[in-house]
């Protein structure tokens, strides 16, 4: 079998659509430093080169005015048990154009695997990037993530990001994305995390409200069993008139987890408003033991109330 | 008629607050029986003790359901067996949908989960399946349809004893008489139904009642009697020589 089918194999192992061999659905397939897979379609650039050992440059260019039909799909992973992977991503969305993109991540026989994203994203006037990001990492806890992003949004522009990691091993994810919104801009950073064993998490979320009338959501949903360890740091600024925002990080931890979530909030104007929410505690022994006195048991039920919050 | 349920001076205390004084009562299958009383009489403290809820343990008497006691029993053998509770505020879950939640309830008896097994369970209870289906039972849901959902819920445990704590609380008119239909399908089903409630409009369907003042039973029988005598009575609360000498007549 060869590396492109092993990946696009691991992809839909991994929950991804099989949507390669469709024309109309753009993609890139990302081995290591091997470009085992493109496709562009109208309105739609990719460029994608190897730019050292390891490391490979991507530009993805969505064309003024353009909306990419169908969500495009890149698969970027590490298949050998140890292996880098080092990405440096720019994003273009051009005036008025929008994209999803569906990033899917997978490091399945992962034993010492390192995966950097180096990502500068920028939305011009009334563009729209929706990025949503799934990792799948094997069960043995191999991986290290280290993923960072300057984003900056034009006027009504609008970012989406939502990342989840949900089954398998985290390892390390170390995260730190930066975000400036200007006037009728949005962002909305979400992530859902499932960690256990010794697995850390480590994300730092930051989105700064300049222009009038932006708006922000930070959304953090993170589930800890065993000792993993969780860092949530949420930082929503707002400088400007109208200008509103709301962070969210909620964490469930079980057995000897530990969660720490430092919310920040700066508003320097008058007429913004900011508000955040933080909790951090135990599954809510009320939900649990309703679902227990529909017959499920103290381990069912907890799953089934983890497992809804990070679907959230 | 058998008896479904035998509850024997039954004592809990919290914290040194005896809750529960030497509760007595018994139900019977397809009988509704009504507990009412004022609130922090001890009526919720009984629900949850009878379920099985952490730190609700009787230090002294029985729960004996279908001739087995049941005291040592956790919530979910108690529920295997056929004993479910509707809470009085139903727990919310962000991120599971009425599907999911629906779900949970024939999954736990070995039922196949069918869209139609779904839909007639939210008609029942007279809630738009298309329209609800895929929505989260969280805080978006208002108090009537969570325990109109907590109701149809219910159905798929196929239960053999329903504690419905204050299902009439926070509930409009529309929920309410959907809630009192519920009550009789379930009765007809042959469920036996302990209603606590702290409203003598429900007691119109019991098929007998009892009135619960500070952690006692101290009247039981007819409702329509013991509705008069709660609105006579306990509101305000009678002084307890006027109660005691009420009692004994």
């Amino acid at each position: 079998m060869n590396d492109y089918q092993m990946m696009v194999d691991a992809y839909k192992e991994a929950g991804g659509d099989d949507v390669f061999a469709d024309s109309e659905v753009a993609h890139l397939v990302l081995e290591r430093d091997k470009i085992l897979g493109m496709h562009a379609v109208e309105g739609l650039e990719v460029e994608a080169d190897k730019i050292s050992n390891d490391t490979v440059k991507v530009k993805v260019t969505i064309k003024e005015g353009y909306k990419i039909k169908n969500p495009v799909h890149m698969c970027f992973g590490v298949l050998p048990k140890e292996g880098r992977q080092k990405i440096e991503m720019k994003v273009e969305v051009q005036k008025d154009a929008q994209v999803e993109v569906r990033a899917d991540c997978v490091f399945p026989n992962a034993v010492q695997v390192e995966h950097i994203m180096d990502a500068v994203i920028n939305i011009a006037a009334g563009g729209s990037y929706i990025y949503k990001e799934h990792h799948f990492h094997g069960d043995n806890g191999g991986v290290e993530v280290i993923a960072k992003s300057d984003i900056n949004v034009e006027s009504y522009g609008k970012l989406v990001t939502k990342f989840d990691l949900l089954k398998g091993r985290v390892g390390k994810i170390d995260f730190d994305y930066e975000a400036n919104i200007a006037e009728h801009g949005t962002v909305e950073m979400l992530a859902r995390i499932s960690g256990q064993q010794d697995d850390l998490v480590k994300i730092r979320e930051a989105a700064h409200l300049k222009g009038e009338s932006a708006r922000g959501i930070l959304d953090s949903k993170i589930a800890l069993k065993d000792q993993a360890e969780a860092e949530i740091y949420n930082e929503l600024t707002a400088d400007a008139a109208e200008a509103m925002g709301h962070v969210d990080c909620t964490e469930i931890i079980k057995d000897q987890a530990i969660a720490r979530a430092i919310p920040i909030v700066d508003v320097r104007h008058p007429e913004a408003k900011v508000t955040h929410e933080a909790a951090i505690g135990s599954v809510d022994s009320t939900q649990l033991q309703t679902l227990m006195a529909r017959g499920l048991d103290e381990e069912e039920a907890s799953e089934v109330i983890i497992q809804g919050l990070l679907n959230d | 008629m058998s008896k479904l349920l035998e509850v024997k001076d039954l004592h809990l205390k919290i914290e040194d607050a005896e809750i529960l004084k030497g509760m007595e009562f018994s139900l019977e299958k397809g009988e509704v029986f009504a507990l009412i009383g004022p609130n922090g009489c001890g009526k919720s403290t009984l629900a949850y003790t009878l379920m099985g809820i952490n730190n609700y343990h009787p230090q002294k008497g029985e729960m004996i359901y279908k001739g087995e006691k049941i005291n040592e029993l956790a919530i979910n053998e108690r529920a295997k067996k056929g004993i479910t509770l509707a809470w009085q505020e139903p727990a919310r879950y962000q991120g599971v949908t009425v599907r999911e939640f629906l779900s949970l309830g024939l999954k736990s008896q070995g039922e196949e989960v069918t869209e139609e097994k779904l839909k007639e369970a939210l008609n029942k209870v007279a809630i738009n399946p298309a329209q609800y289906l895929n929505r989260f039972v969280d805080k978006s849901l208002s108090g009537g349809e969570r325990k109109r959902i907590e109701l149809a819920s219910l159905i798929f445990m196929h239960p053999e004893l329903i504690i419905l704590d204050e299902p009439d609380s926070g509930v409009d008119i529309v929920a309410l008489n959907n809630i009192a239909e519920m009550i009789n399908y379930f009765k007809d089903s042959g469920s036996g139904i302990l209603l606590i409630t702290h409203s003598e409009e429900m007691l119109e369907y019991a098929d007998r009642a009892a009135l619960v003042c500070e952690g006692e039973i101290i009247r039981q029988g007819n409702p329509a009697d013991i509705s008069d005598y709660f609105k006579s009575f306990c509101f305000p609360c009678a002084k307890e020589e006027d109660c005691e000498t009420e009692v004994a007549s």
